[in-house]
């Protein structure tokens, strides 16, 4: 994973069933966004995904962590009842509550060629957290 | 620990297992209720919370405990084997048309949605009945409920304890395969090994078999969702010290858990229900491209559930709440749940391999009872993780490849054929091999594949 501090990077990690997602970034809401790039990617590849609509999240945990399989989870789930791909994420943090504008499109299976179907992001190997030199780093198991 | 860990394993096998396996093995051990041991299939891998092929049982008496963590995302996901009455010589001629059709009709892979949409109504309906309902519906006959089991419809599934964004989940996904390592396969019965069980069971030689292996789809999913978040915030409350947040547990005897047993039962009828209409699905198909056959059931068992068993441990009868997570049920000779046709021979083990290397019936035999709580394995389980196959692997050659060994592949995504590509499997003969010489399950029939639908 090479670093871009202005941005932030994501990487899939190797799991045995499932994938594991990871993610540096400059701040916490943009190291929220590249986790949901990684999520995507899973799927497709985010770059070929129209922002042709857009939703709202909303998600608030006790913790770092569980807002980020909520995030990761409230993605899922509207991928699934919306029949939805994501390519454009906005998140704002305020503690441990996230608001999110999301942009995508409905799934073209010729176009977008998607994978595999993402059941839900587990709490396996899950961590968020700041270095010392103030770069945030994240990753999460998913089950696919 | 509280209990012992068991593994089941030859050298190479115990050799090759990620030490994680061991870790998550050893973190089981650590929950309250125990009874017995938690094992660890031939087949084990490193999962998420159990490790994939892991086994364990709490007395809810004795403090035990229910976990979202150890049934996982996909409640009840299992294997259907449905016999066609057809040999391979039938087959033969009109092999692709049946492939094409079979991925025509049934919906699988991201994107794709069932012709049925459930009302609230009917939702609550299909949560309690299960294939029952389905057939109900016309999605069947009643004798298919025979070689199902729980008879197709477990009790105490309460649809009330279902959230509306897992059942909004559900709305369009009945008759739906789903994705990853879910398929639908069209088998041949390559190699009999016991020849009195297969009769028992009615294979033979060169018999053509449909498999099915999918389960509780968007529903399940958003259940493990829902309540392992919930148990793992309610832990500190209940007492309980989780040595890996991704065992979320709740005691069996508290409010929490008798939700939680309350909606999982309700996501195993959603997945009876699923693979009681992917049947008529292809039933459908056959129908119409080979109208000789008659899709009579073999079984269907589940290997991602909790289920309340009575085994005798040390001696004594208790009822337990069995969890199974990569894991199938195999219970021996005798076993009064099962139907009568069965009882003498043991009841039907679906192991399914990869898409290239087949898959196995086995039979529960007198020994597992003892050696695991009547459980065997439940596939070949991966050796490769997904992104190490999709940079060693292409789809088209994959797909290539297997077409010249006669088996036909029908995929939405030839990046997810990469990725389920066979050598991406450990070896499913040695992982039977091991389960049958340990005693968990006995060797019946090999079957290698003709057609699979992938999602």
């Amino acid at each position: 994973m090479t670093m871009q501090m202005t941005e932030g990077a994501w990487e899939h990690f190797e799991h045995d069933a499932d994938i594991g997602l990871r993610a540096v970034a400059p701040s916490r809401e943009r190291l929220f966004e590249k986790m949901a790039e990684a999520l995507m990617a899973v799927i497709t590849d985010p770059q070929r995904v129209r922002p042709a609509r857009h939703l709202s999240v909303h998600c608030e945990a006790p913790d770092d962590a569980m807002l980020l399989v909520d995030w990761l989870n409230a993605l899922i789930y509207e991928m699934a009842v919306q029949r939805m791909l994501f390519g454009v994420w906005q998140v704002s943090l305020n503690g441990h509550a996230l608001d999110a504008r999301v942009a995508g499109e409905v799934v073209d299976r010729a176009r977008h060629r998607p994978v595999v179907e993402v059941k839900g992001a587990t709490y396996t190997q899950l961590s968020v957290t700041q270095d010392d030199a103030g770069t945030w780093h994240a990753q999460c198991v998913v089950d696919v | 620990m509280n209990v012992a860990g068991i593994i089941f394993a030859d050298r190479e096998q115990i050799l090759q297992m990620d030490d994680k396996v061991y870790e998550q093995l050893r973190n089981v051990t650590q929950l309250p209720g125990l009874v017995g041991a938690v094992y660890a299939m031939p087949d084990a891998h490193w999962g998420y919370g159990f490790p994939i092929g892991g086994v364990a049982a709490f007395d809810a008496e004795a403090g035990g405990v229910v976990s979202a963590g150890g049934v996982g995302f996909d409640i009840s996901c299992g294997v259907r084997t449905l016999h066609t009455g057809l040999t391979a010589t039938e087959l033969e001629p009109v092999k692709t048309g049946l492939a094409d059709a079979l991925y025509q009709d049934i919906p699988a892979g991201v994107g794709s949605q069932g012709t049925i949409c459930l009302s609230d109504s009917e939702m609550s309906a299909m949560l309690k009945g299960g294939a029952r309902w389905a057939i109900g519906q016309g999605y069947g006959k009643a004798a298919d409920l025979e070689r199902t089991e729980e008879r197709g419809c477990i009790a105490g599934a309460n649809p009330a304890e279902v959230s509306d964004r897992a059942k909004r989940r559900q709305r369009r996904e009945m008759g739906t395969l789903g994705s990853g390592n879910h398929y639908l396969e069209v088998q041949r019965v390559a190699e009999v090994f016991d020849a009195e069980i297969a009769t028992a069971y009615g294979l033979a030689l060169d018999d053509i078999l449909v498999s099915i292996h999918c389960g509780s789809r968007g529903l399940g999913h958003q259940i493990g969702t829902d309540y392992l978040r919930e148990m793992l915030i309610a832990a500190p409350d209940l007492g309980l010290r989780l040595p890996d947040r991704e065992l979320a547990c709740a005691p069996i005897n508290s409010p929490l858990g008798q939700r939680y047993l309350g909606a999982m039962r309700a996501g195993m009828n959603c997945a009876l229900a699923n693979r009681q209409i992917i049947s008529y699905l292809t039933r459908d198909v056959f129908g119409r491209l080979l109208p000789a056959a008659e899709l009579e059931m073999l079984y269907d068992v589940s290997h991602n559930i909790c289920k309340v068993e009575v085994h005798v441990v040390d001696g004594v009868e208790k009822e337990l709440y069995v969890h199974r997570k990569g894991a199938t049920r195999a219970f021996g000779p005798g076993n009064p749940e099962l139907e009568s046709t069965l009882r003498s021979v043991g009841q039907p083990v679906l192991i399914g391999g990869s898409m290239g290397t087949g898959s196995y019936v086995l039979a529960g035999g007198r020994e597992s009872e003892a050696l695991a709580l009547s459980s065997a394995c439940h596939g070949a389980g991966r050796s490769m993780s997904r992104r190490q196959a999709r940079r060693q692997y292409r789809g088209r050659q994959v797909i290539d490849e297997l077409a010249e060994r006669g088996i036909v592949i029908r995929s939405p995504s030839q990046r997810g054929v990469a990725e389920e590509a066979p050598p991406a499997y450990k070896d499913v003969h040695r992982v039977v091999d091991v389960a049958d010489r340990a005693g968990l399950a006995h060797k019946v029939a090999r079957l290698e594949p003709i057609i699979c639908v992938k999602g």
